[in-house]
């Protein structure tokens, strides 16, 4: 297969997207009293740039490929964009719009003379976090992917305590702990790929790499250090307090995007770096621990009396499902059933952010009219706020698997996966972490339906605006799962084992 | 033995003490410390890389070189934000440790 | 001979990272720890390698040491109260990192001789930029989006550390208790030492096109002497909300944005160079990095705004 290093004529966007939010925060600095809007501006324009890289890639069907200042690999860095990409692109692109328009407003100072902590910083982080999560899905080399990392952690960290309690600070330094000792294992593997390669360029590493103790060694200590920040069991611990801390446009981030970013550079390593490097046993290893973190999750989810706390043990759940992409991508190669376990782990990736990202709105604006998240004082709340209950049904439903969603469907070709693998123990995890998420979104729900024995007292009243936001998140998640089968070749777009990777 | 291992082992050896420092030593800022360590471990590893790579002329391969002087950068940055988090921390409680709860502290809602 | 001063450096970098891991009180192991740091960096000319020393002694040991003495200063009457973990669990952590070194070190030294190197190609295609000093190639030229990205994550650092003041001092002024008397030796040196660090300073980010220097180290030193003069009380910390400020910490990376962008039109692509100009460019380019890198890490050395501004 043909390796393309040359930059395609429509490789620019793939700069812009990673540069216009970086114009955004630097403008902010100097002209901080009007960051809400120059940063609206620029999420704007993002988004333009997100949706023309993710049509030239549909249509062309090749990846988009950018070499910065035209140098070449190994000596230089390549921007490549292929249908993962795209998609991933896209997905943070309209996450963190909808999160933009959600928190308009929320951070404003009433009189605006001058500039102000909260919505400065807010923006901000919010423009550095997406700016990075770009860089990230478009990475071709494995150092500019670790400056990119590094600045999505340095985003996502103040964004943890911007309330600026104890508690919250405390979170905030135990996530940047757990990152930078992810940061520290990713760089040694790093190092080690370069010493032994001479380069750290993904499509020249995959043609490079063989079965050498070395590689292996390299690929286990990022692969840990990415785990580590993408909070899998047993490196879960930072999560919650950070998660559940955060503002809520904050915490829809951080539970959408932050951790999947990782996630997608896991993938990267494994199938497009260091094709063939994948032991059928490292891959079980992966997903045991997937499946004790659905198990986990689940269970501590059902036992939490705070709402976002529950939600955060929840993204810890479904953070689990996926690692089942990695036995069964492998396990599956070169059979058709392979494309059902990539399409559905990917679709499980997408329609968790949105459910998830909806989720923490709903929480936030729940937690604003009651001034509190404590579940069992929700008796009354269904009927005081409607549209956010709706929309945690709504994102519940993906969650759980329930049909028409997008969770339905990623879950379900997981399932059809596992079962032509012969992996049964992954489909009764799969079928048992459903039923449990069931068990703590109908929790909320049952609570949040009751009548109240007494009148609830609301603290405030979110406006309609916000939750109608919140509600076509969800709806989103809820619509994903429509989305004809078809386009899922959108994913196969540019891989470099198209196929699939041949099991050691 | 060459010098080249020599340093190679004596990078290794710092990430070693390191890890160590890290996860046995309760204190926030002597982890902060075990993590400074740690990166000059494995920076010095892309040292041995580039003085093994000399050619052309050079002493060493200027590509990781270059490497280590934007990972001393960031390194640099995360350690100010984890101190000024620790600081921040240090204000408000009167013991500013990890702490093992849970996320059940009533003010993080 | 270099074999045994080599073999004594690295033993006394080990003896001195086992007494900063192990030392109890955490001043006396930061103090080790940039002692570390300045030996570190005479292994970084050992081998070869003098920007990275350069880098190294200026920003791993020396900022990083004034940072973390002030915090260990300010941590010290909390130490003693911190109960220390169980003997199961260093036991644990102690083979764990055992394995991980020997495992380490078995991997390095087995890595493929000859080695790989970019060297060659990187020294071929330098005179293309009209650069001496091939660092400096790597750094501008070859992965100069490494370079922009990382200007980025230094802002972004700068942010989240300002994002820890209180909102009623917002773009005030951080708290720096100069830590001597005004007639001792800290500010006879406050006011001898920064003019000459000053030149240097922009000495070695001129020379480092051609010679070892550039950007990053030029920035430290600019840096140090800054924090050398907040330090001994001769001149106050700014206020963060300045505009003057603000324009100081941007002008790097704007500049250097605004060079990549023009790349566009005068050069094909992004972050590439007209014929001719690169090095003048480049050198346009390194200088507003120092000014800004300079301006960054003092700040971020000094913390969040603790007082309003008097305005």
């Amino acid at each position: 297969m043909a390796l393309q290093t040359q930059t395609t004529p429509d490789g620019y966007l793939l700069i812009l997207a990673i540069m216009l939010p970086v114009a955004g925060i630097l403008l902010s600095l100097i002209f901080g009293r009007w960051v809400e809007r120059i940063a609206l501006v620029l999420l704007a324009l993002s988004f333009g740039a997100a949706a023309a890289v993710f049509a030239a890639v549909w249509q062309s069907g090749r990846p988009v490929i950018y070499v910065v200042g035209g140098w070449a690999p190994p000596l230089g860095i390549v921007l490549r964009a292929d249908g993962l990409s795209a998609a991933m692109m896209m997905t943070a692109a309209i996450i963190i719009c909808a999160t933009g328009a959600f928190a308009k407003g929320e951070f404003a100072e009433p009189s605006r003379q001058a500039e102000a902590r909260g919505p400065l910083v807010f923006w901000i982080l919010l423009l550095a976090i997406w700016s990075a999560l770009n860089a990230i899905a478009v990475g071709n080399d494995l150092f500019n992917l670790y400056v990119a990392l590094e600045l999505l952690t340095f985003a996502a960290v103040p964004l943890v305590c911007l309330k600026g309690s104890a508690a919250t600070v405390r979170a905030a330094l135990r996530y940047l702990l757990f990152a930078l000792l992810g940061s520290i294992l990713y760089l040694l593997g790093a190092v080690l790929i370069y010493g032994a390669y001479g380069t750290l360029d993904i499509t020249l590493l995959s043609g490079r790499v063989g079965a050498e103790a070395v590689a292996a060694i390299a690929a286990a200590l990022m692969t840990v250090g990415l785990l580590a920040k993408t909070a899998l069991f047993p490196l879960h611990l930072w999560l919650p307090p950070a998660h559940a801390g955060a503002p809520a446009p904050g915490s829809a981030v951080l539970s959408a995007l932050v951790v999947k970013g990782s996630f997608f550079l896991i993938v990267r390593l494994w199938f497009d770096a260091m094709p063939g490097l994948l032991t059928m046993a490292a891959a079980q290893l992966l997903a045991t621990l997937g499946a004790a973190a659905i198990l986990f999750g689940s269970v501590l989810a059902l036992r939490q009396q705070r709402l976002k706390l529950l939600i955060a043990y929840s993204t810890i759940a479904q953070i689990g499902y996926l690692f089942f992409l990695f036995p069964l991508g492998v396990g599956l190669a070169g059979s058709d059933a392979s494309g059902a376990a990539w399409t559905g782990g990917w679709l499980q990736l997408f329609s968790h952010a949105f459910a998830k990202a909806a989720m923490f709105m709903a929480a936030g604006l729940i937690a604003e009219a009651l001034g509190h998240d404590r579940i069992a004082e929700f008796s009354g709340v269904g009927r005081a706020v409607p549209i956010p209950i709706v929309t945690f049904a709504l994102a519940g439903l993906s969650l759980m698997g329930v049909p028409p969603s997008g969770g339905f469907v990623a879950k379900g070709l997981l399932l059809i996966a596992a079962v032509r693998a012969e992996q049964w123990w992954w489909a009764a995890t799969i079928l048992v972490g459903g039923l449990l998420a069931g068990g703590y979104i109908l929790l909320v729900l049952g609570k949040a339906l009751g009548s109240a024995d007494r009148p609830l007292v609301l603290k405030g009243s979110p406006s309609r605006r916000r939750e109608l936001i919140a509600l076509t998140v969800a709806l989103a998640a809820v619509v994903l799962g429509l989305v004809p089968l078809r386009s899922s070749q959108l994913l196969e777009i540019g891989r470099l084992s198209a196929v699939g990777v041949a099991l050691r | 033995m060459t010098s080249t291992g020599i340093f190679a082992l004596t990078a290794t050896s710092l990430v070693g003490l390191g890890l160590f420092s890290v996860m046995t030593n309760p204190q926030p800022l002597r982890k902060i410390i075990a993590f400074n360590v740690i990166g000059n471990g494995v920076f010095l590893l892309f040292g041995v890389v580039a003085h093994r790579g000399a050619a052309a002329g050079l002493g060493a391969d200027p590509v990781p070189q270059a490497l280590v002087i934007t990972g001393i950068v960031v390194a640099f940055s995360a350690t100010a934000l984890a101190v000024a988090l620790l600081l921040r921390l240090a204000k408000q409680t009167p013991l500013p440790t990890l702490g093992t709860d849970d996320g059940s502290d009533g003010d993080l809602a | 001979m270099a074999l045994a001063f080599d073999t004594g450096l690295a033993l006394l970098v080990l003896v001195l990272a086992a007494w900063t891991i192990w030392v109890q009180d955490t001043f006396s192991a930061v103090l080790a720890f940039v002692v570390l740091g300045l030996l570190v960096a005479l292994i970084w000319v050992r081998l070869q390698s003098v920007d990275v020393a350069l880098t190294e002694a200026a920003i791993g040991s020396g900022v990083t040491g004034a940072l973390l003495l002030t915090a260990a200063a300010f941590l010290r009457p909390t130490e003693r109260a911190v109960a220390p973990l169980g003997a199961a669990w260093c036991t644990a952590a102690g083979s764990l990192s055992a394995i991980i070194t020997v495992g380490l070190g078995a991997i390095a030294l087995l890595l493929p001789d000859p080695a790989p190197t970019l060297a060659p190609l990187a020294v071929a295609s330098l005179p293309q930029s009209g650069l001496g000093n091939p660092v400096t190639g790597v750094l501008f030229v070859y992965r100069a989006l490494d370079t922009l990205l990382e200007k980025v994550v230094l802002v972004l650092a700068l942010v989240g550390v300002w994002s820890l003041a209180a909102d009623h001092v917002w773009g005030g002024i951080p708290a720096l208790r100069p830590a001597t008397r005004p007639d001792s030796t800290l500010t006879f040196l406050a006011q001898l030492l920064p003019p000459v660090g000053l030149m240097l300073g922009i000495y070695m980010c001129w020379t480092g096109a051609d010679h070892p220097g550039g950007a990053f180290q030029g920035g430290a030193l600019l840096t140090a002497m800054w924090l050398l003069v907040m330090l001994a009380g001769v001149r106050a910390a700014p206020a963060t909300g300045l505009l003057s400020l603000r324009l100081l910490l941007i002008v790097g990376p704007t500049i250097f944005l605004v060079i990549g962008l023009a790349g566009f039109a005068l050069a094909g692509a992004f972050l590439a160079y007209p014929a001719g100009y690169a090095k003048a460019l480049i050198i346009v380019a390194e200088a507003a990095l120092t000014l800004s890198i300079g301006v960054t890490l003092g700040l971020l050395a000094v913390g969040p705004a603790e007082r309003a501004r008097n305005s």
